[in-house]
């Protein structure tokens, strides 16, 4: 009889939690260890039910806290396993030095993050605070717009996350409650088409603790000069990671008919004189609004990042090059800089943009949870446009405190 | 670029391990009495380094990384350990 949980070879309404845990089914994991937080846990609680009806053949581990699941998937890793697990908010930071030993270790995990604003104050809300963060801690980090892309990116995130050129954790983040509890259109590949697009890693080498031929890992290193390779080489597979993303997402695109444009994705740019910049789920609101404005006359478009860490640093400049103006929307901010995460790592190319820089203007919108409205939007583009006839525009507008 | 490791991250193999002998800190070596030793490995349990070798015999401290904290010594129920000053 078949299993009405079962959804695989379907198209389905699901939410984002749920549609990221067919990703994970979809992807065999050998090793999932969870521990619950809001607004994550019905993703885990999904792959426990899949485990619990036969349909998942994994190791279910629940251990005390998020450092030692995260701790429990940097052993299963060394001996060679696939791991999965799952975290928001505060269980991010619990989880902090496991974070960074498993990016340091070069241990291909991958993990969903259902992004909520980080303390303080206090807020389970959706926000992109808490990935963004930890965006020097060498996972690679890949931003969601809806649910099919949740479910699509996690089984992308294997491909890259396993490449023997690469071999770095990757982060799949969606904003918690617009993605993780909003329920939307899900094509839910077949496992075989699954198993088809996963199968060149098993011919891949990877580092592999065995009783056989057991291996150090994680020691003290010293002399600095060993330290400062071992720096180096994690750098170079970042920068390799970023075409390998481009070409996983062709290779996707082929097998599925859907693809995300890799690192960063643009809408109706190519004619563009303006341009806005999104990140997570307000993308989809913002291209119904550059639709609009298009029929206005207004030559807009949209660039929406997808890959936030290694930075898509030379696609932003091919896409930003001859732009009159750039208008940015962050659902983060950066104390000290008065402004959002995506608002400075742009401002560093403006130099490298090809003929004169465009205006750059940040708009900060959808903290702690508030609606990142098809209204707001229109403001930031507005006062972007403002901007590019030379009105006079604050850098950074913090938009519903207008 | 000049590489010393042949793997992508912190990894090396026992044979030629890259990584610090933690032994070269230590203040103090444990010294194991043979004929007080009771094999119970309370030592290679305790051991905080992980450092106690199980060998046919009874429990001998790996002094390449032994760091000298004592904590076999204290754990031992036959008092067959003791620590002694390391001449510098």
């Amino acid at each position: 009889m078949s299993n009405l949980l079962d959804a695989r070879g379907q198209v389905r309404v699901l939410d984002g939690n749920r549609a990221g845990a067919f990703g994970v089914l979809l992807s065999r994991p050998d090793v999932i260890a969870s521990y619950p937080i809001t607004p994550q846990t019905p993703l885990l609680e999904t792959i426990y039910k899949f485990e619990a009806d036969g349909l998942l053949d994994a190791s279910m581990i629940e251990p005390e806290g998020e450092n030692s699941a995260m701790g429990i998937l940097i052993g299963a890793c060394a001996v060679g396993g696939r791991t999965f697990t799952a975290t928001s908010s505060q269980g991010l930071s619990f989880m902090n030095d496991a974070y960074l030993l498993a990016a340091g270790n070069r241990f291909p995990i991958v993990m969903a993050i259902a992004m909520r604003e980080q303390v303080s104050p206090h807020g389970v809300f959706a926000g992109q605070q808490d990935a963004v963060l930890v965006k020097d801690h060498g996972w690679i980090q890949l931003y969601m717009e809806s649910c099919q892309e949740i479910l699509d990116s996690l089984i992308m995130a294997y491909r890259l996350a396993e490449d023997s050129d690469i071999l770095l954790p990757v982060n799949v983040c969606y904003e918690g409650y617009y993605l993780s509890h909003h329920s939307q259109r899900v094509e839910v590949p077949r496992q075989e088409d699954a198993d088809d697009f996963l199968l060149p890693l098993k011919s891949m080498k990877r580092l592999k603790w065995t009783l056989d031929d057991p291996m150090v890992f994680s020691s003290y290193t010293f002399p600095p000069e060993l330290f400062t390779e071992y720096r180096y080489k994690m750098c170079a597979a970042h920068q390799r990671a970023k075409g390998k993303l481009d070409e996983i997402d062709r290779d996707f695109r082929a097998k599925f008919g859907r693809g995300y444009g890799g690192q960063i994705e643009e809408y109706r740019t190519e004619d563009a004189e303006f341009v806005i910049v999104t990140m997570g789920s307000a993308t989809g609101t913002a291209r119904v609004v550059v639709d609009r404005k298009r029929e206005q006359g207004v030559k807009l478009g949209l660039i929406k990042i997808r890959m936030f860490r290694p930075s898509p640093r030379e696609r932003l400049i091919q896409a930003l090059s001859g732009k009159k103006a750039v208008g940015v929307i962050d659902r983060s901010v950066c104390y000290g800089w008065n402004c959002g995460h995506n608002y400075i790592e742009i401002k560093t190319l403006l130099s490298d943009l090809q003929g004169p820089p465009p205006k750059l203007l940040d708009f900060i919108a959808g903290l702690g949870g508030g609606d990142i409205t098809s209204d707001l939007i229109e403001r930031a583009i507005d006062g972007t446009l403002a901007a590019a006839q030379g009105k006079d525009q604050p850098a950074v507008t913090w938009l519903s405190l207008e | 670029m000049k590489f010393i490791s042949k793997f992508e991250g912190p990894w090396s193999t026992p044979k030629e391990p890259l990584d610090v002998k933690t032994g070269e800190w230590r203040a103090q070596r444990p010294v194991v009495k043979d004929k007080k030793c009771r094999q119970c490995g309370w030592c290679f349990i305790y051991c905080p380094a992980g450092c106690i070798r199980e060998t046919e015999g009874n429990f001998v401290p790996d002094l390449d990384y032994c760091k000298g904290c004592g904590v076999c010594s204290y754990v031992c129920p036959a008092k067959a350990i003791t620590l002694v000053r390391e001449e510098f």
